[in-house]
């Protein structure tokens, strides 16, 4: 019977490591999002106060959204110098409806301290601005739903699109802006519309 | 008895033992790792591929097909516009049935990024990146990298220029040097980091102009045919979106070797 008991345990030992895992459904809530949002993505991030963060949690506010990294010399920079601006040109009573999110597309190097610094350096700290990094993959994932593009060209350095997307309260794209120090003007104009 | 158990437990010992520490499936082969410069390298240095298995065939339709009834949420009626445009699943007769244009055994195409992508998820598989589909990819049937022959490059270039070729079985092709059918001469194939490409809006430059899009270093480099074959699909990768679904576009996938799951 001893032997009896040892086989079941390799059995289960066996079929428990098998590389064949199947994913688990997931189960479909929030019915009423719209097909085109972004909060149907399930993937979880975490921000520069360490909280974790699902996209859902931000559905409500306009989004303001950019992807960078923070060890990043030339183009970033002005990416965020051009969010700012964003920013400082809207009407105080928009922006509480308003969140500016930069999305890490190098969770290797950015940690939520590293964000948290590079937030206080850059005076993005109030609670306007959400910094994110997530899973190698679910960047790249996130990445092909705002087509940006990038890749990483040194241990130090990515090449990558320059794109500032606009989304709706419920997660819907409305608005994107290709190029560094571009006009803002219809950036700025769409985000006004959206906010109430 | 228990001379009867333990010859049970030997017996499955040695069936299963072989298979699970290779984690490997069915009709996929093994890619022995090794370095190599692709078209678009990381600064034109040599990349480095870790050993994988790759599927023998792309996934077919009937494959598809089944995946879409076990899986409601990828059938083309309930699929979300987040994740596939209105060319998903395009020529079908229904959410469950492909065209009868198509055979069973032919490449599945009209798939999204997203889609293809979970395919090879609930497979316990991955799709591939650029780097790990180059380099299967530059095999011919005997050598594990054929780009300076003339044969290999006009093989590509000439099913480049032939329609058509999703309609044929999977397996029309030539077996490559891993034992690996129809990387080039059925459909074009999805990676996992397409989006990697980047031939326009680059962080070099500071602004994003189509005079750029194919920007000059590369077009002037690509001075051969082996260059010219491959610059199509970086090119033809960086003009795609992942809810693109596309008429000649299917996928396979491939399985990491050391998967420390």
């Amino acid at each position: 019977m001893k032997n009896l008991s040892v086989f079941i345990i390799i059995i289960t030992l066996l079929f428990s490591s098998c590389g064949n895992k199947k994913k688990q459904e997931v189960a479909e809530t929030n019915k009423e999002l719209s097909e085109l949002s972004i909060y149907n993505l399930p993937s979880v991030w975490t921000s520069q106060n360490n909280k974790e963060t699902e996209l859902k949690d931000l559905r409500g506010d306009v989004l303001v959204m950019v992807m960078i990294y923070t060890s990043c010399q030339v183009a970033c920079p002005r990416l965020v110098a051009d969010m700012r601006d964003i920013e400082s040109k809207l009407p105080n009573e928009k922006k509480q409806n308003v969140k500016f999110v930069l999305v890490s597309i190098d969770p290797e190097t950015d940690t939520p301290e590293r964000l948290k610094e590079f937030a206080i350096e850059n005076e993005m700290d109030s609670d306007q601005w959400l910094f994110l990094r997530g899973s190698e993959s679910d960047t790249r994932e996130f990445a092909a739903v705002l087509a940006v593009n990038y890749k990483k060209i040194s241990p130090m350095d990515f090449s990558h699109s320059n794109i500032i997307s606009v989304f709706n309260q419920e997660g819907e794209l409305v608005h994107q802006k290709e190029g560094l120090g571009v006009n803002n003007g219809e950036t700025i104009q769409a985000i006004i519309d959206l906010a109430k | 008895m228990n001379s009867f158990y333990g010859k049970i437990v030997t017996t499955w010992l040695c069936l299963i033992i072989p298979l699970t520490t290779l984690a490997q499936q069915k009709n996929m082969v093994l890619v022995k790792g090794g370095e190599f410069i692709p078209l678009y390298g990381v600064d034109s240095a040599t990349v480095k591929v870790n050993s994988f298995f790759m599927d023998v065939y792309p996934v077919t339709n009937a494959e598809y097909q089944q995946f879409v009834i076990d899986h409601p949420k990828w059938r083309k009626s309930k699929v979300l516009k987040l994740y596939a445009d209105a060319s998903y699943l395009a020529n079908w007769e229904n959410d469950t049935t492909f065209s009868k244009d198509f055979l069973p055994d032919a490449p599945i195409t009209s798939v999204s990024w997203f889609a293809a992508k979970s395919y090879c998820e609930y497979q316990g598989k991955r799709l591939p990146t650029v780097d790990e589909w180059e380099y299967a990819a530059m095999a011919d049937a005997v050598s594990p990298d054929a780009r300076k022959k003339e044969d290999y490059n006009k093989y590509i270039l000439s099913w480049y220029e032939t329609s058509n070729t999703i309609k044929n079985p999977i397996g029309s092709t030539f077996k490559n040097y891993w034992g690996i059918y129809d990387l080039h001469g059925a459909a074009w194939e999805w990676t996992l980091d397409f989006n990697s490409v980047l031939i326009s809006g680059e962080s070099r430059k500071d602004v994003d102009k189509d005079s750029d899009l194919f920007c000059g270093s590369a077009a002037v480099g690509a001075s051969d045919l082996m260059n010219y074959a491959a610059f199509m699909r970086y090119a033809f990768r960086g003009s795609i979106k992942a809810q693109y679904s596309i008429k000649n576009l299917g996928f396979r996938c491939i399985q990491d070797v050391n998967t420390n799951q």
